[in-house]
C-alpha cells in the first residue's frame, strides 16, 4: 500500500507551498511536552492527540465536566507553541458570531459616501467593493481559518448549540475552509489543530462525529489524580495528595448525583494546604467536604458512608 | 492487517455500534501514522477513529480484545508486544514459547490442575502480594496460574466464558484475598475515614485480578476458536439494547446506569424543541432594537420564546413480577422529565392499585423514589397475581374524573391477566374522557395474545400500542410524547 500522508494531501487540497511539519514526533514526546505544561496526560490522551497532528483531523472530547477537557486544549496550545482561538458554544449561536458577519454601519457608510457620484455603471463597483475583507467582521472560526501563524482552534461545550446549527461547522471541520457567498472560499493557510468539547448533555450528530477523532475524557485513576494533584498544587505532601486521590475515589464509587471532578479535588487539596493539614482525619474530611460535593443529599450520603454511623455535620 | 480491520469493524457493526465507510478508512489510515507494534497504541487509534459515543468503549473493549488478542494467530502484525507475556512465564518456569505455553495450558487445566508447579496455597499468596504490591505482571501471571488451575477449559465447547470466570473465582475464594488485603493494609491507629480507604482500595484490586482472569480465558479462547466464532458468543448488546424483561443482574445494573444519562439528554432535547417548536408573538421591544443596525428599518423580527401547553401525565403501571424491572424504568424515565409536563401522577398495581406520586414528589431523585415503591405501595388486595380487570375499575371508580382532555393516559404491562375479567370497558371510557391512551408491552409483538394475555381486548380503545423492550424503544416513545 502506498502510504498517503494526510497531512500532504490536505496541503495540497488547500494549495499550501509547503507541508507544515508535524508537531510531534511519537506519543511519549505528547506526554513530555504536555507535562511540562503542567498537564498530565495519560496513553488514551496522548495517542489521540498525537493522531490528531498526524492526521489532520480534529478531536471530540468528551466526558465529565472538571475532567480537564478545556485544559487540553489549552495545555496543547502552549505546548505548540500556538495562539488559542477558543469559540464558546451556547444556545442561540449563529453564523454571525462564529463565523463571519458583513459590517453594516460600515456598508451603511460606504453607500452613503458614494452617493453624491453615483451613476448607474457604478452600481456594480460599489457593489464588489462593500463586499471585499475589509467589510468582514472575523468571527471565530474565520478568524483560526485565515490565521497565518500556528492556531489551536477550541470550540467548547458543542453540545450547547442547536443540531442544526453544528452544520456550521462541518465545512471547517473536513475541509478546513469556509464559503463566503459574496466573496468566495476562504481556505486555511495552515493547518490548525481543532479541539472540540462536550459534557454529553445530548447526542452530538453523526455527520460532526464521523468528521472527528474521539477522546473520551473520564476520571483519572488514583495514581494519575495523585500525580495532577502533585503538580498542581504547590507545597502539598506526597502522602496527602495520595489520601486525597484514594478519598475521592471512594467517593466517586458512591452513587452520587455529581461525582466530585478533577478541578473540585484541587480546590479540596488546596483548602486542605491551606488549612496546614498533613493528613486528613474524619472530622476535616467531614468539615471540608463541601467543597467537594455541591448537592446536600450527597453530602449526607458521603458522610454517613465514609466517617461511618451517627456523626452528624458540626 | 487490513482483513483483520474490516473482519474487526464486521464485528462491531453486528454489536450494533454504527461504523461508518468514512471512519473505516480514518481507522485504516490511522494505523499507517503509527507503530502497529504497540498494542495500547493500536486500541487508542482504533477507538478513537471507530468510536464515537463513550458508552459504547465497554463494547469496543471486548471486541478488541477478542480481534487483537495477544496471543492472536495474526500476531505476526501486531509484532513483539508478546514479549511481555512470555517474560512472565519465564520467571513462571514455564515454557517461553507462547505456543508451547497455550497447549500446556490447555492440557492443564483439562486435567484439573494436577500439572501445576504451585500449591494452591502458594497461589494465593502469590496473588495476595501482587496485589499488594500492585504488581501488574505478577497479577497477570497469577491470573494465568489460577485460570490453568482453576477454569477446566474444554477445547471446541461453543461458550462465551462466564462459566469458566465463574469455575475460576469460585476457587480462588476472592473474599478471604480481600479480607487478607484489608487486614494487611489498615494500620492500628486507623479511623472510619481510613478503614473505608483500605476497603475501598482492596475492592478496586480485586475487580482488577477479576478482569485479567477474564482477560486470560478469552484470549485462550480465541486461541481455541478463532476471534470470529468467539466474538459472537462474547458479544454483549449495547446498554440502550438490552431487552429489559430478561436482563441479568450484570445488565440490570448496565441499564440502571444508562437510565440517568439517557433522561437527561432526553429533557434538554425536550426542553429545546419546545422553545423553538414555534415562535411567540413579535417581540417589540427587541425588534426596534435591532433596527437600530439597518437604519430604523425593522427587516429582523424578533418573537417572543413561546409558551406552548404542557401534557399532563397519569401512568398505570403493573409492578408484579416479570414486569416489574421495565415498570421501574419507565416511572424512573417519565419522571425525571417531569418538567416536561404540567402533571405527572403514578399509579401502580398487582391486583390492587395505590397512587405512588407522592413518594416522587417527596425525593428529588427518582431512583430513589422508584426504590421506596416496593416496600410502601399497597398494591395486593388478594393473591398477588395481576388483574388489569380490577386494577383498572379501581382506578376508573377512584381518579376517573381527574381525567381531562390535557391528560395522556399511559399503561404499562403485558396485559396477562392471569384470566381474570379484562373490563375493557372501563378503558373505553378512560379514552372517552382523555386526550389520549397508549399501552406499552414489555413483550415482544409475537407473544402478545398468546396464553393468558388479553391486549387484544384493550387494544380497540388505545390509540396506540407499543411493543417497548428496551431503553431505546421507550426513549424513543417518551419523547414523542413529551
Amino acid at each position: 500500500m502506498s502510504s498517503i500522508d494526510p497531512r500532504q494531501e490536505l496541503a495540497d487540497r488547500l494549495g499550501l507551498a509547503e507541508v507544515p511539519p508535524a508537531r510531534f514526533e511519537n506519543v511519549a514526546e505528547v506526554i513530555e511536552r504536555l507535562r511540562q505544561n503542567d498537564y498530565l496526560s495519560d496513553e488514551a490522551i496522548a495517542s489521540v492527540t498525537f493522531l490528531a497532528d498526524r492526521l489532520a483531523k480534529p478531536v471530540l472530547v468528551e466526558g465529565p465536566a472538571g475532567t480537564g477537557k478545556t485544559a487540553l486544549a489549552k495545555a496543547v496550545a502552549d505546548a505548540v507553541g500556538a495562539r488559542l482561538i477558543r469559540l464558546q458554544c451556547y444556545e442561540g449561536l449563529d453564523e454571525s458570531k462564529a463565523l463571519y458577519e458583513w459590517n453594516y454601519r460600515k456598508q451603511l457608510l460606504r453607500i452613503q459616501a458614494g452617493r453624491s457620484e453615483s451613476s448607474a455603471e457604478d452600481w456594480s463597483a460599489l457593489e464588489e467593493d462593500i463586499f471585499a475583507e475589509e467589510f468582514l467582521l472575523t468571527r471565530p472560526l474565520l478568524e483560526a481559518i485565515s490565521a497565518t501563524e500556528p492556531v489551536v482552534l477550541l470550540i467548547d461545550e458543542i453540545d450547547r448549540v442547536e443540531l442544526e446549527t453544528e452544520a456550521l461547522l462541518l465545512e471547517i471541520l473536513s475541509e478546513y475552509q469556509v464559503s463566503i457567498p459574496e466573496l468566495g472560499t476562504v481556505k486555511a493557510k495552515q493547518i490548525p489543530m481543532v479541539f472540540l468539547t462536550s459534557n454529553n448533555t445530548r447526542e452530538l450528530s453523526e455527520a460532526l462525529k464521523r468528521r472527528c477523532l474521539y477522546l473520551y475524557v473520564g476520571y483519572p485513576d488514583v495514581e494519575r489524580e495523585r500525580d495532577i494533584i502533585i503538580s498542581r498544587v504547590p507545597g502539598i505532601s506526597t502522602a496527602l495528595a495520595e489520601q486525597i486521590a484514594r478519598v475521592v475515589r471512594s467517593l466517586r464509587n458512591l452513587d452520587l448525583k455529581k461525582a466530585p471532578s478533577v478541578s473540585e479535588t484541587l480546590d479540596w487539596a488546596r483548602t486542605l494546604v491551606l488549612l496546614g493539614r498533613e493528613e486528613i482525619g474524619e472530622a476535616d474530611a467531614v468539615a471540608t467536604l463541601h467543597i467537594l460535593l455541591k448537592y446536600q443529599a450527597d453530602l449526607e450520603k458521603a458522610t454517613k458512608e465514609l466517617v461511618g454511623r451517627g456523626k452528624a455535620l458540626a | 492487517m487490513r482483513n483483520l480491520l474490516g473482519e474487526f469493524i464486521v464485528e462491531l457493526r453486528a454489536a450494533g455500534l454504527p461504523v461508518s465507510m468514512s471512519e473505516h478508512v480514518d481507522a485504516a489510515r490511522a494505523l499507517t501514522a503509527i507503530d502497529i507494534s504497540d498494542r495500547d497504541m493500536v486500541k487508542a487509534c482504533l477507538a478513537a477513529t471507530l468510536v464515537k459515543n463513550g458508552d459504547h468503549m465497554p463494547v469496543f473493549s471486548t471486541a478488541f480484545d477478542v480481534y487483537f488478542s495477544n496471543r492472536h494467530a495474526s500476531g505476526a502484525d501486531l509484532g513483539e508486544m508478546n514479549e511481555e507475556s512470555s517474560n512472565a512465564d519465564e520467571t513462571k518456569g514455564d515454557d517461553p514459547n507462547a505456543t508451547g505455553m497455550r497447549g500446556s495450558g490447555r492440557s492443564r487445566g483439562m486435567g484439573g490442575g494436577g500439572g501445576s508447579s504451585m500449591s494452591a496455597e502458594e497461589l494465593a499468596e502469590m496473588l495476595f502480594k501482587a496485589m499488594q504490591s500492585n504488581d501488574l505482571n505478577s497479577m497477570r501471571s497469577g491470573a494465568r496460574e489460577a485460570v490453568d488451575r482453576y477454569a477446566g477449559m474444554e477445547p471446541g465447547r461453543p461458550v462465551g466464558g462466564t462459566y469458566y470466570l465463574y469455575r475460576t473465582l469460585r476457587n480462588l475464594d476472592l473474599d478471604t484475598l480481600m479480607d487478607r488485603l484489608i487486614a494487611a493494609g489498615t494500620k492500628a491507629d486507623a479511623d472510619g475515614l481510613e478503614e473505608r480507604l483500605v476497603k475501598d482500595e482492596a475492592k478496586a484490586k480485586v475487580e482488577a485480578l477479576k478482569a485479567a482472569i477474564e482477560a486470560e480465558i478469552r484470549e485462550r479462547l480465541v486461541d481455541d476458536r478463532g476471534a470470529e466464532a468467539l466474538g459472537k458468543s462474547v458479544r454483549k448488546p449495547l446498554p440502550e439494547d438490552i431487552d429489559v424483561m430478561h436482563a441479568n443482574r450484570d445488565e440490570m445494573a448496565q441499564l440502571e446506569r444508562a437510565l440517568k444519562p439517557l433522561s437527561r439528554k432526553l429533557a434538554t432535547r425536550l426542553a429545546r424543541r419546545r422553545r423553538k417548536r414555534r415562535r411567540g408573538p413579535i417581540d417589540l421591544r427587541s425588534t426596534v432594537r435591532r433596527s437600530l443596525s439597518t437604519g430604523g428599518v425593522p427587516i429582523d423580527l424578533r418573537f417572543k420564546p413561546p409558551h406552548p401547553a404542557k401534557p399532563e401525565i397519569v401512568v398505570i403501571a403493573d409492578i408484579s413480577g416479570s414486569v416489574a424491572s421495565f415498570a421501574r424504568f419507565t416511572l424512573h424515565m417519565v419522571h425525571a422529565i417531569s418538567s416536561q409536563f404540567s402533571k405527572v401522577r403514578s399509579f401502580v398495581f398487582v391486583d390492587g392499585l395505590d397512587e405512588v406520586t407522592h413518594l416522587f414528589e417527596e425525593s428529588d431523585d427518582p431512583a430513589e423514589a422508584v426504590a421506596r415503591i416496593n416496600s410502601e405501595a399497597d398494591v395486593i388486595a388478594f393473591d398477588g397475581h395481576s388483574d388489569y380487570g380490577r386494577a383498572l375499575l379501581v382506578f376508573h371508580e377512584k381518579y376517573a374524573s381527574t381525567i381531562n382532555k390535557r391528560t395522556a393516559v399511559l399503561i404499562l404491562g403485558d396485559a396477562r391477566n392471569n384470566y381474570h375479567q379484562a373490563h375493557a370497558e372501563v378503558l373505553a371510557d378512560l379514552k372517552f374522557r382523555a386526550r389520549n391512551v397508549y399501552w406499552l408491552n414489555p413483550e415482544p409483538t409475537s407473544y402478545w395474545n398468546s396464553g393468558d394475555s388479553v391486549i387484544r381486548e384493550y387494544a380497540p380503545y388505545c390509540d396506540k400500542v407499543v411493543e417497548c423492550r428496551s431503553l431505546r424503544q421507550l426513549e424513543a416513545f417518551v419523547g414523542d410524547l413529551a
